[in-house]
């Protein structure tokens, strides 16, 4: 053997065995991680650009907030600027006067007219109304945000109970076959286009609850928040069931050897053990319904307004991007406000998003490895 | 107590079970009534002509038309990019490395963000900074690009689908067997060369499925178009990248809630969902059955 590597005269060597260049290697795996960066690039520019858009709001904030203080420091104007803000006050309720009223506030703040309405934009962002189409605009997201909270509850109240009941009769209880048909059922219903549920909500839904409850408004909270928990569940019952399934098979022998029936098992070992699991499926359960855009859109009725009763109509963050953006001019006032809404979901579902990751899934793995 | 313990058991195992059917009634009530719904309306004439009469009349060609030209461009930008990140994370990062992992959480992040976050994104980075840039400077400032198109609408639809199309191939790499690899370093194959000719072809199959995948996510997606692009009603189709589309998502949308004969128009309404609904039903069971296979075959 050796004699024949030595007439075909190739000596290993330390030169021979070296990683040679390629130029073909080289630039592939400096493409192929260039691109592995896009993920990471477009979410930084996506919270780039969508804050830029916001920014216009907080400039404008500034400004006035300086010329309010020099006008105080020369005039004394603290009684005028309070007059001011009870004039306005008035204005929602006074019908004759309205128009006298309005006129006196012009005259009154000539100077900066053009802050004004800034301002007053500014200002009203923590107000009850949400009016950005009118004479004296007014962008109170206090509104939307309790709208937004109700449909989240409401979704959440329904559809976590159920999927994750039905996410432990698959995993625990169903038969094979019955798997079989559970896993891809759901499947399908994570599949399902939003602007079909929306529809189904908004044609068959509304009309089968009105029925049932007898309500006045067709178009409610509660109906979009079914319609919401039928996009959730989907979600809420995947992970729920990887959690379960998760759980070491020593778990449940251990329970089942010790006398404990089936169902004992299940609800007294299974479920606690999986419980961060199931904590982040209610969390990215929540992440979904409060960015879903479509099922608002059609299913909620999209009146902004402040109310404990599930039966009124509500108008959801999500929802009022969707519906006004389309008419907005671009970089006005109302057009900087639905950026900041989007901010607002966006850092939110990201929150919950990165709470979901680090946190629970951390714990999950920890209490499994029985540290 | 053990008669007591055993209805306790039953009435819990009941509730569970009662969860689960619940889910599928909702399920079959949604298709059933969708299906009758839309079956009158439902025909090839349909499917292949233009609205009339101010969209009272007439079919949803165009709708379909612009979702499919839609779906096929957003392939176009998301597959090989997705492709590649997915190779990446499977052959090049270490499971460990913090770049692999902040990828990871990059994908997820973007999976979760809510579609209409990237019809914002779509606005603000694409209509105005690039399409107004490319104006500024091409043009000189006369508005072509700085508008709603189909161009912007399927490169943000893209974004939306990219996660979809990674952790699809990631899954398919990851089933390619250790030992085939192996044996084309041991016959002297570089590592690119090991990649190109054994993990891709291997791995086509999860290409396929995650394309697919993200087909049907991007045909059903509307908050991302609403304004980037899509359009009520056109006349003529779409032939150039800076043109407005129709979409069936879009379509059904308008239809329902921004229409003055929202009654009249129901029989559309329901024929465009069911389009639209079997448009996606058999591409996620297509999409199924070669993953089911795939993963047979990983076993």
């Amino acid at each position: 053997m050796d004699s024949s590597i030595e007439n075909t005269g190739f000596v290993f060597s330390k030169e021979s065995l070296r990683k040679k260049f390629r130029w073909s290697e080289f630039l592939s795996e400096k493409i192929i991680t260039g691109v592995a960066f896009l993920s990471i690039t477009i979410i930084i520019l996506i919270f780039f650009f969508v804050f830029r858009e916001t920014l216009p709001i907080f400039k404008q904030k500034k400004e006035t907030v300086t010329i309010e203080s020099v006008q105080k420091q020369e005039q004394y104007g603290g009684a005028e600027t309070s007059e001011q803000t009870n004039a306005s006050g008035q204005e929602q309720y006074g019908v004759i006067s309205k128009d006298t009223m309005m006129i006196e506030n012009r005259v009154m703040t000539e100077d900066t007219v053009v802050h004004g309405s800034d301002e007053a934009t500014v200002k009203s962002l923590m107000g009850k109304e949400w009016l950005p189409v009118s004479d004296r605009p007014r962008y109170g997201l206090i509104p939307l945000l309790v709208g937004t909270m109700k449909i989240t509850l409401l979704a959440i109240l329904f559809a976590a109970p159920i999927a994750i009941l039905a996410a432990l009769f698959s995993a625990a209880f169903a038969t094979h076959w019955m798997r079989e048909i559970i896993k891809p059922a759901i499947e399908l219903l994570a599949g399902f286009p939003s602007v079909v549920i929306g529809f189904f909500a908004l044609m068959v839904m509304a009309s089968f609850f009105q029925n049932i409850f007898g309500y006045d408004i067709r178009l409610n909270a509660f109906v979009g928040g079914m319609a919401m928990a039928l996009a959730a569940i989907p979600i809420i019952f995947t992970i729920t069931e990887d959690a379960l399934t998760a759980v070491p098979h020593s778990y449940t022998e251990a329970s089942l050897a010790l006398g404990a029936s089936r169902w004992q098992t299940a609800l007294f070992v299974t479920l606690p053990a999986a419980t961060p699991g199931i904590f982040a499926a209610i969390l990215l359960g929540i992440g979904r319904i409060f960015g879903e855009t479509m099922i608002a859109l059609m299913a909620t009725g999209n009146a902004a307004m402040i109310s404990a009763n599930p039966f009124e109509s509500v108008r959801t963050l999500a929802a009022t991007i969707g519906a006004e953006m389309a008419e907005v001019v671009f970089g006005d006032t109302h057009y900087s406000v639905l950026f900041l809404i989007g901010s607002l979901l966006f850092v939110f579902t990201f929150c919950l998003n990165a709470l979901a990751e680090f946190y629970v899934k951390g714990r999950l793995v920890k209490r499994f490895q029985g540290k | 107590m053990r008669i007591k313990n055993r209805i306790t058991g039953l009435l819990f195992i009941g509730t569970t079970a009662f969860s689960a059917f619940l889910i599928i009634a909702v399920i079959i009530l949604l298709l059933v009534i969708i299906i009758i719904g839309g079956k009158e309306t439902f025909s090839w004439k349909f499917l292949t002509s233009f609205p009339e009469d101010g969209m009272m009349k007439g079919g949803i060609f165009p709708a379909i038309y612009g979702t499919a030209l839609l779906v096929v461009m957003m392939s176009i930008a998301a597959v090989p990019f997705g492709t590649i990140t997915a190779i990446y994370l499977t052959e090049y990062a270490s499971e460990t490395s913090f770049l692999a992992q902040t990828i990871r959480f990059a994908v997820r992040t973007l999976a979760t963000v809510p579609s209409i976050i990237f019809g914002l994104f779509g606005l603000g980075f694409f209509i105005k900074f690039v399409g107004g840039g490319m104006d500024n400077v091409f043009l000189g400032g006369q508005l072509k690009w700085g508008q709603p198109n189909i161009l912007w609408a399927s490169l943000t639809m893209s974004l939306l689908t990219l996660p979809v199309v990674i952790v699809s191939v990631e899954e398919a790499i990851r089933a390619v067997p250790r030992e085939m690899r192996e044996a084309s370093l041991a016959l002297g194959g570089t590592k690119w060369e090991t990649i190109r000719r054994i993990v891709i072809p291997g791995s086509r199959s999860g290409i396929m499925t995650g394309t697919i995948l993200a087909v049907s996510r991007g045909a059903g997606e509307v908050a991302p178009i609403l304004f980037t692009g899509a359009a009520y009603y056109l006349a003529t189709l779409p032939t150039s990248l800076s043109d407005q589309f129709m979409n069936l998502g879009y379509h059904i949308y308008i239809m329902s809630t921004q229409s003055a004969n929202v009654d009249q128009t129901l029989p559309i309404q329901f024929a465009t969902t069911l389009v639209l609904l079997m448009l996606t039903f058999m591409l996620n069971l297509t999409a199924v059955v070669i993953r089911s296979r795939l993963r047979r075959k990983a076993k």
